[in-house]
């Protein structure tokens, strides 16, 4: 099995780069919203409410702030696995 | 849908490569002389190389229906050999009159060392006397914000036609600065290591279609030169047309590799006509 130092260093880019997907996920929508909001004011938006889609994203940002436990009480996997139950 | 893919590694990939891009509308590759995963030593071996992909490679491609063109530069690793560096560059104008070759790529930097800026300088000045176009690659990861801005920073004290350099390997830290100095720019899509599809797409929404290229590289390392058929889904999916497609991902590399006479592949618009069934039928054509 991997030592600790061969963990951090063999998935490294592997998980800077899930990160770089979340973070422009998250712009993604935040642009969609602004467009939105601009197309709203001229009459020409979607209208739609935003409330289920920010259930989601609210999940989003749940797990990432359990991904940030440096010790967490059960493992990280299964508490996000459980947290996405949820919805 | 037709694809060109204007960064393409050729010969670091199999046959099958090609096979597949020609089935999946890839009509060109332009392929940049590259880093061979070690410093090479000798002048002569740089020169087999430019011959190889040239000369051989695009023998190649033909068979499988694609057209192949090529960039010559000493890459960008390799610029600490000073000496090695100058005997190159003073044998690569003979290169320029070949049929395919388009310019003078890929130089840029990996460690923005003196070394690496000089050769930069030197490349791009033997491109701007040659009136050849330039392809620079910027660095990865950690290094490639400080990498861009060096790089602007020596185009900036040179006397040189912003519309013929094209940067390479932007991301989103990196690509606006470009722009706004009118330089054209690529977006590369790997795996892991630089643009994903589905970021290249946002930057294409954020920024607009033009002086944009979008690539996958494709080279001996982790990488795959079908990202940039996923980026064509990634785009149409979101809902943007297939002459929006063509745009990006056939007629952008047309203007920019166009500048120079010998990629004379013509941009196409592709016309919807409505039929006594009031089905549409696509019809391509080529614009000029």
């Amino acid at each position: 099995m991997l030592t600790p130092p061969q963990i951090v260093e063999t998935y490294f880019l592997e998980s800077r780069y899930m990160l770089l997907e979340i973070a422009a996920y998250l712009d993604r929508y935040d642009a969609a919203v602004n467009r939105d909001q601009a197309d709203n004011s001229i009459g020409n938006g979607s209208g739609q409410a935003t409330g289920a889609e920010d259930k989601k994203l609210a999940l989003i940002r749940r797990a990432m702030t359990m991904l940030v436990e440096p010790k967490p009480q059960q493992e990280r996997t299964r508490a996000l696995l459980e947290l996405f139950a949820t919805q | 849908m037709q694809i060109i893919q204007p960064h393409y590694h050729a010969i670091a990939r199999t046959a099958q490569d090609y096979e597949k891009m020609a089935m999946s509308g890839v009509v060109a590759v332009a392929e940049p002389a590259f880093w061979a995963g070690f410093d090479r030593l000798y002048p002569e071996t740089f020169i087999d190389y430019f011959r190889q992909i040239s000369e051989f490679e695009p023998t190649r491609a033909a068979q499988y229906g694609i057209r192949h063109f090529c960039w010559i530069a000493v890459n960008p690793k390799e610029a600490e050999n000073v000496s090695l560096t100058r005997e190159v560059l003073g044998q690569m104008p003979e290169f320029f009159q070949k049929p395919t070759v388009l310019g003078v790529g890929e130089t840029g930097l990996h460690k923005s060392t003196k070394n690496e800026c000089d050769a930069l300088e030197a490349h791009v000045d033997l491109a701007m006397k040659h009136n050849q176009l330039v392809l620079i690659h910027t660095p990865h990861l950690a290094d490639k914000a400080h990498g861009t801005k060096r790089v602007l920073e020596v185009l900036a004290g040179m006397n040189v036609n912003r519309s013929r350099i094209w940067i390479d390997h932007v991301e989103e830290q990196t690509i606006k600065p470009c722009l706004d100095a009118g330089y054209w720019v690529g977006m590369t899509l790997y795996p892991i290591t630089k643009c994903s599809p589905k970021r290249a797409v946002d930057l294409l929404e954020k920024y607009g279609r033009e002086r944009i290229l979008v690539n996958s590289s494709a080279d001996w390392g982790p990488s795959d030169p079908f990202t940039l058929q996923e980026c064509v889904l990634e785009y149409r999916r979101r809902g943007h047309s297939v002459q929006e497609a063509v745009e990006v991902f056939h007629n952008n590399p047309c203007h920019f590799l166009g500048q120079n006479p010998k990629f004379d592949i013509q941009p196409i618009r592709i016309e919807s006509d409505r039929t006594e069934s009031g089905s549409d039928q696509l019809r391509q054509s080529v614009s000029v």
